[in-house]
């Protein structure tokens, strides 16, 4: 566990570095200039555009943080050959893979967490006040997060047998696939053989559902998000990344470095 | 091939001939097709006896986002030092290495020959049984190499076991209690410096001077050849006193009478050679 921490904590000071936290300058400039706008439009919308915006602007910088870094995150340790090194200190494999997760996540949690601050001034900015049914905005972003945890998994475990060229367009193909789960469920077509609906059932089931953590629409309109789907979301996540990084450990620990 | 308790064990070969590749499998960075390894008695691949091994990367790149000593201090906390023990370590090995004025500058900024500084601090900062240095003199400049050599024999004579590669020969054979050959891929032979090349000498080579005007003598001409202000003369062992007498006699001044032994160099570049010639015969019989 110990290893694991060291590794992570690397991580995060890497990502610091290396500026992947400077997005959230661009963040900030988004929200303001978009809080003047909106302030101008002022057609009784303004909180649901601003809500919707920041929260599309979360999501999409973190995926971007998410699929690009969690690819490089073991690809150009092998690459650079920084990991001969540290894999000659008492770690295992698959302790180095899980810190570079823990440490990649907890930046995101921080990009996050500062873009959440920077959507709630904004907010304070258009209405001059925090309503408590804003609330279902931290919910929102908490399932941000939550996919972006996801997100990184996968990017993990593609970086760990493919080039980094395939394991962003893999990361990206099966995320957008993901969006499409509910309705891949509720296909019916009607000349598709009993074998073939029955194929994509499975198929449904095996993509990560990543429509499960869309709740934009009820945040931005203030709607409640029910307490299951806050708890499914957090189960469904944590069980998705075991198995993902449980199956990226695996190869990685057989994989020979060059 | 089996390396001792408390020795320095050279691995030797040209480029390509596997011996990173060794070091790569013992440090579990590849795996073996076939085969084993041990090391301090226990499998390769036990992560608990790291603890005890210390290891040098071929031309070693670390983290360049890290200072000096946050990379010293990264590493050291895997070895489960306290705070203060680490700042310690990383202090002294900083200045071992002769780093301690460079230690807050980023990695970056680093020439070659200071990473393998950096590298070798890293590799023997947590006190190790076993030191593993995959070209440890590589990228350095005189004084660099100088300092490396230090740093081995202060290791050995602490009582460490070293194993490291190298084809730098006068280096093996300074530093080395024994030495494996390695040469596409196969050891080719175990040995002390000494016993792997044959102590046999193969000849004796004599220095002489002649005083200004006086001639070869004819019996020694075709031997003799110049050498800056004198001459110099290999003959076989049997012939020696003979061939100081001819030159006694011609008033020549000798200024040295030396055994000719092979060098590891010469052993090297005679399998080298065999195996390139060995290749050679196998392309053209196109086996």
């Amino acid at each position: 566990m110990n290893s694991i921490l060291i590794v992570a904590r690397n991580t995060f000071r890497e990502a610091v570095r290396d500026r992947v936290l400077y997005n959230l300058v661009f963040f900030a400039f988004l929200m303001i200039v978009s809080a003047v706008i909106v302030g101008q439009i002022s057609m009784d919308i303004e909180t649901v555009v601003m809500i919707s915006l920041g929260l599309s602007a979360i999501s999409l910088i973190g995926l971007l943080i998410a699929v690009f870094t969690g690819v490089g995150l073991v690809s150009k340790e092998i690459d650079k050959r920084t990991l001969h090194a540290v894999l000659a200190k008492p770690l295992r494999r698959w302790e180095f893979l899980l810190g570079k997760f823990a440490g990649l996540v907890a930046t995101l949690a921080v990009n996050t967490a500062a873009m959440a601050a920077g959507l709630f001034a904004a907010l304070w900015l258009v209405k001059h006040s925090i309503a408590r049914g804003d609330a279902v905005v931290l919910v929102a972003v908490y399932f941000i997060l939550l996919k972006l945890t996801l997100v990184v998994a996968l990017a993990m475990l593609f970086s760990c047998f493919t080039s980094p060229l395939l394991a962003i367009l893999f990361t990206g193909g099966l995320y957008l696939a993901g969006l499409f789960v509910s309705e891949l469920r509720s296909l019916q077509v009607t000349n598709l053989t009993p074998q073939a609906q029955k194929f994509f059932t499975v198929i449904s089931y095996v993509l990560p559902n990543f429509g499960n953590y869309d709740v934009m629409s009820a945040a931005a309109h203030g709607r409640r998000v029910a307490g299951m789907l806050v708890l499914h979301n957090t189960l469904y996540t944590i069980l998705y990344c075991a198995i993902v990084l449980s199956a990226a450990a695996v190869i990685f620990s057989r994989k020979d470095l060059k | 091939m089996q390396v001792e308790d408390g020795e320095v064990f050279g691995l030797l070969g040209p480029n390509g001939a596997g011996k990173s590749t060794t070091i790569k499998l013992l440090m579990g960075i590849i795996f073996p097709t076939a085969g084993s390894a041990r090391m301090l008695g226990q499998p390769v691949n036990e992560v608990a006896m790291r603890r005890d091994i210390g290891y040098l990367p071929e031309q070693p790149y670390f983290y360049d986002y890290l200072t000096a000593k946050e990379l010293l201090d990264y590493f050291a906390r895997f070895h489960g030092y306290s705070a203060a023990a680490r700042s310690e370590r990383v202090q002294k090995m900083l200045k071992k290495v002769g780093l301690e004025t460079a230690g807050k500058i980023q990695l970056r900024k680093y020439s070659k020959g200071m990473l393998q500084r950096v590298g070798l601090a890293q590799a023997i900062l947590h006190d190790p049984r076993l030191v593993i240095l995959d070209e440890p003199m590589s990228g350095l400049d005189p004084v660099g190499r100088r300092e490396v050599r230090d740093i081995i024999l202060e290791l050995k004579n602490s009582g460490k076991t070293i194993l490291f590669s190298t084809h730098i020969l006068p280096d093996a054979e300074m530093l080395c209690d024994r030495v494996g050959v390695i040469a596409a891929g196969k050891l080719r032979g175990v040995g002390t410096p000494g016993a792997i090349v044959g102590v046999q000498a193969t000849g004796m080579e004599i220095a002489f001077e002649l005083a200004e005007g006086a001639a070869l003598p004819d019996k020694i001409r075709a031997q003799a050849a110049k050498a800056g202000t004198g001459y110099r003369m290999s003959v076989g062992e049997s012939g020696l006193y003979a061939a100081l007498d001819e030159l006694r006699t011609a008033g020549a001044k000798i200024t040295s009478v030396a055994q000719i032994k092979p060098t590891l160099e010469d052993f090297f570049m005679e399998l080298v050679g065999k195996d390139r010639a060995q290749a050679a015969a196998v392309e053209v019989s196109g086996k």
